[in-house]
């Protein structure tokens, strides 16, 4: 019984851990239909923002919460600026660009702050169910997920904000005709991802220690869960990282972590053989 | 543009001018030498920086003192650092590039058993000497490397029983996933079982793997006594910080073959690392006077930059160097063969981890052993054993029968 308690509360840990660190993929993927390659460097600036502010005395909670999606939402909108912006509606130019500024940030990084892992310890201790015991960080992590997938549906569905950065997303001109100034929705659209990866590395830095090369290790599976989602932001993340998720948590306690990693893989390609377009491109479609 | 015969002849002799320059001041340079050269290869970035900062300082540190000393008949010792990044590639790139351009003497090098693999044969086939001086998994038979770390016959043979002994006979094993890992797994699962006990699993681990949650759990599910950590390099760092974020490490007691070589105990904070024993040949926390004053010369030289020495893996890179050097001074020449033959003939050398003697026949250490345990992030010294023989490798191996051997044996279960 325990064990069953346990393997279902890893289960969802991966889960949120795939949605965490896919969701700023997803909303300038499914808002901005721009593959940002730069993603896991995204996430890497964000580990590092709570490190350095935590080094530099700031409380590790605000470093983690606060500094870090702020500092990648900076970054975020500079990119916008300099790069997107110039490449929208031509995919494979901004693939090439954002992977182009993938490296350049690895560099950068390495340069300054030397390619050496460090980290910082989880809070929050462990706690006991039933005979066995579990991180309460990890915990925290389930239900600040669960939170900040919520707040992100309420601001897309029910605030005005939302609803202009929807419109403009559907139809560029006619909110300009409306008097919406698409390239600001756009910067802000991308800052607003940027800050979720940010917030996402920063969030992960304590269970996967950091270093600059750390983004790689989670490009490929938030790709494969948004690719795999399709172009709905929250119902695809939701439901392409609950699939996901189980199958890799389910292959790893019944083989090695090695195969519940090919096991991923496997359900991914096995799905978009079925459905090119995504989950959510055959259900839950128009959804959010 | 015009171009007259004499243009042309002006031209092309400030070319071949230009093109023969280098060679003609390399050799200038190269008549003058009278330095001896000495490459180490050890990753001071990636991964398994935690291992290569602290074995590339003490490198650096005994060839310092060597020079201070004289030198080495009567020649100054040029060091040549490489880093190889944690990358296999730039492994073979460097041996290949510090035997044929730099045309050193020695190689000191490789951290994980993989870069070794990848550099001896390099190194064999362009005939320069190689000291590999990290605690492995024992088996090379190969007489031009020398390998003077511990090996399983030395720890894991003096580990297994002791924390058996101590916590219980029921042992879960996660390894890195190359052959360290594999090859030394197969010597714990022979321990334990001559030990009445039992391997409940045993699990493999890529290096760059950082999420450990579904072990843990699992681990939880098979309650054994010991967890046996075979693990390497920064990412696998996080399985400690998991393990100690789930409560585990109040409940289930660690034991480790690694722990330590890379500082591990002072990436971690007490709390994570407390009570995890390892076993090595050296723990910069013994209490020698040997030890003692080499920590002193080391830290009056080196002042804040001098790293935490951990276990083993700096200071046999220290008593490398050395026994290197003792070599040479008996042969009277860097001569390859003429330095293997003097080192053959049983040389040994008493240093800050203790006498380290070179057995003839295979190439290894006969050294001290220890076992100790974390406590506030620092080693307590269990137990010592002293002069342990590299038994792992001598049951396989006879390079003075068969001096043409060239294979690393595997333990077979």
């Amino acid at each position: 019984m325990d064990l069953a308690l346990i393997v279902l509360l890893q289960i969802v840990t991966s889960i949120a851990m795939l949605a965490l660190i896919s969701l700023g993929l997803a909303v300038i993927f499914g808002m901005m239909r721009v593959i940002n390659l730069a993603h896991g460097e995204f996430l890497m600036l964000g580990a590092y923002a709570a490190i350095l502010a935590t080094g530099h005395g700031v409380n590790l909670w605000v470093s983690m919460l606060l500094v870090a999606p702020v500092s990648v939402a900076i970054v975020g909108v500079v990119v916008e600026r300099l790069i997107i912006r110039r490449l929208y509606g031509r995919m494979i130019d901004t693939m090439l660009a954002t992977w182009g500024l993938s490296l350049a940030l690895i560099g950068l990084v390495t340069m300054i702050l030397g390619n050496t892992n460090t980290g910082f310890s989880a809070p929050l201790g462990s706690i006991a169910i039933g005979g066995f015991r579990m991180s309460g960080y990890e915990l925290f992590l389930i239900l600040f997920t669960a939170v900040l997938l919520a707040v992100v549906f309420v601001v897309f569905r029910f605030t005005r904000l939302g609803l202009i950065a929807r419109g403009t997303m559907q139809n560029p001109d006619m909110a300009a005709a409306l008097g919406i100034a698409p390239s600001t929705v756009y910067a802000v659209t991308f800052a607003v991802g940027a800050a979720l990866s940010g917030l996402a590395g920063a969030l992960i830095a304590p269970l996967a220690g950091v270093v600059p090369t750390m983004g790689t290790a989670y490009i490929a599976k938030a790709f494969i869960t948004v690719i795999t989602g399709g172009a709905a932001i929250l119902a695809g993340t939701i439901s392409a990282s609950g699939l996901l998720g189980a199958v890799n948590t389910l292959g790893s306690f019944l083989a090695t972590p090695v195969l519940g990693e090919v096991a991923l893989l496997a359900a991914a390609i096995v799905l978009l053989r079925l459905l090119p377009r995504g989950i959510t491109g055959r259900f839950l479609k128009g959804s959010l | 543009m015009q171009f007259d015969r004499r243009s042309l002849l002006r031209t092309s002799a400030i070319a071949m001018g230009a093109v023969a320059a280098p060679a003609i001041i390399h050799r200038g340079a190269w008549a003058q030498e009278d330095v001896i050269k000495v490459v180490g290869i050890h990753d001071a970035s990636g991964g398994l920086d935690i291992y290569g900062q602290p074995m590339i300082a003490t490198l650096g540190f005994a060839v310092e003192e060597l020079n201070a000393a004289g030198g080495l008949l009567g020649k100054q010792v040029e060091l040549i650092n490489y880093d190889p990044q944690s990358n296999i590639q730039l492994y073979t790139q460097f041996a290949t590039q510090a035997a044929t351009r730099d045309r050193a003497a020695v190689v000191h090098g490789g951290i994980t058993s993989a870069s070794r693999e990848a550099m001896r044969p390099i190194l064999k086939r362009f005939q320069t000497l190689y000291f590999y001086n990290t605690q492995y998994e024992g088996g090379v038979c190969d007489r031009n490397i020398f390998c003077l770390g511990s090996g399983p016959a030395q720890n894991v043979t003096k580990l297994v029983p002791y924390v058996m002994n101590k916590w219980g006979k029921k042992v879960y094993v996660l390894a890195a996933d190359y052959n360290y890992g594999q090859i030394t797994a197969k010597w714990v699962k022979k321990y334990v079982t001559e030990g009445d006990g039992e391997v409940l699993a045993d699990e493999y681990f890529p290096l760059d793997v950082t999420d450990f949650g579904p072990t843990i759990r699992k681990i939880q599910a098979a309650k054994p006594d010991i967890v046996m950590s075979l693990l390497v390099g920064g990412a696998h760092v996080s399985f400690y910080r998991q393990w100690a974020a789930a409560g585990m490490n109040k409940e289930i007691p660690l034991a480790s073959t690694t722990f330590g070589g890379g500082n591990e105990n002072k990436l971690l904070s007490p709390e994570e690392g407390d009570g995890i024993h390892a076993a090595f040949a050296y723990f910069q926390e013994l209490d020698t006077p040997a030890n003692k004053a080499f920590l002193e010369r080391f830290h009056a030289k080196l002042g804040d930059k001098a790293p935490y020495l951990g276990a083993e893996l700096a200071m046999m890179t220290y008593h490398g160097f050395n026994i290197w050097a003792e070599g040479v001074k008996k042969a009277g020449s860097v001569d390859r063969m003429a330095v293997t033959e003097a080192l053959e003939s049983g040389i040994s050398y008493q240093g800050p981890a203790g006498t380290t003697v070179v057995d003839p026949k295979t190439h290894h250490a006969t050294l001290d052993v220890h076992i100790a345990e974390v406590k506030d992030q620092a080693f307590e010294v269990l137990e010592s054993y002293a002069q342990q023989p590299p038994a792992d490798t001598q049951a396989v191996c006879d390079l003075s029968a068969n001096p043409n051997e060239n294979k690393q044996y595997v333990v077979g279960i």
